[in-house]
């Protein structure tokens, strides 16, 4: 996502990255970048949290106007509600992230796919 | 508590499951700047993730099984599709720590529609994207971030919106 945005900036068009994944984000430089402290998968703010949900958005939207030169980087600031404990479990051997179920699902979903297209329903 | 060094953790997850060479993430000192040619407010605002995010299947009528072309690269669908017809497919997420269940929590599009019913930005396009992860960066700078940034231009797009899962 930080190449696409690159490149998208180089021509000529503002982009806004919000994401949780700081090192990686800033490792490769983007324009602008709110920053959300949340585990991947919750970037825009917590599910079902709508007034946090808008103030992370609000401050994507102001970046767009506010930032004055590249790598800028603005933090969220909230604190994900069930607290720390996982920024010390991801990625970890106590949590993997490989999923066998996940994996199996979409590539069950992504068989139907093919079948519908073979048939030309899509 | 220190955000979490994902390139460390995810090296080390690497090499446990037995990979030789670590995931080499893109690197670069520098970066583009574009600043906006208008107000925010005269601007049209587009979304893009890397969700997996899809219209729901409808078995039913066999309709909007999927929106993607063969699961990767650039992909898009109606920006009017309602919300609750849209759904990750992703499995890159911390399933531990949270959910997909609320399509915004990764993918702001009612916070967009919002922002354009508030007056904030003048619009968005008629089509919302999504993107596919492809860890090839050659790839990307090749195929995904060209055909981003065409559509980008076809659908009058001053601003872009990302969100990465």
């Amino acid at each position: 996502m930080s190449l696409i945005s690159r490149h998208i900036e180089a021509a000529g068009i503002p982009t806004v990255v919000i994401g949780a994944a700081r090192d990686i984000v800033e490792h490769c430089g983007v324009a602008r970048y709110v920053f959300t402290d949340f585990p991947l998968g919750s970037p825009c703010g917590e599910p079902w949290n709508v007034d946090q949900q808008r103030a992370i958005f609000q401050m994507a939207l102001d970046l767009l106007e506010d930032a004055q030169g590249p790598r800028t980087t603005r933090e969220a600031g909230f604190r994900w509600s069930a607290g720390d404990d996982w920024k010390r479990l991801v990625f970890t051997a106590e949590q993997p992230w490989q999923d066998e179920a996940a994996y199996a699902q979409w590539m069950a979903r992504k068989e139907d796919y093919r079948r519908l297209r073979a048939a030309g329903r899509v | 508590m220190e955000p979490v060094r994902y390139i460390d953790r995810t090296r080390d997850d690497y090499i446990r499951q037995g990979y030789e060479k670590p995931y080499e993430w893109a690197h670069f000192e520098d970066a583009p700047f574009a600043r906006l040619a208008k107000p925010l407010s005269e601007c049209r605002v587009g979304l893009i993730g890397t969700s997996e995010i899809a219209v729901r299947y409808d078995p039913e009528t066999e309709d909007n099984p999927v929106v993607e072309e063969d699961f990767r690269g650039v992909y898009g669908f109606a920006a009017d599709t309602p919300t609750e017809a849209l759904y990750s497919r992703t499995a890159s997420f911390d399933r531990f720590a949270t959910h997909l269940e609320d399509v915004n929590a990764y993918y702001p599009v009612d916070r967009l529609r919002e922002a354009a019913a508030d007056g904030r930005i003048a619009g968005i396009p008629d089509r919302l994207y999504g993107c596919y992860n492809n860890y090839s960066k050659r790839k990307v700078m090749t195929g995904e971030a060209p055909k981003a940034l065409a559509w980008c231009r076809e659908d009058g797009i001053d601003a872009l919106l990302m969100a990465p899962v």
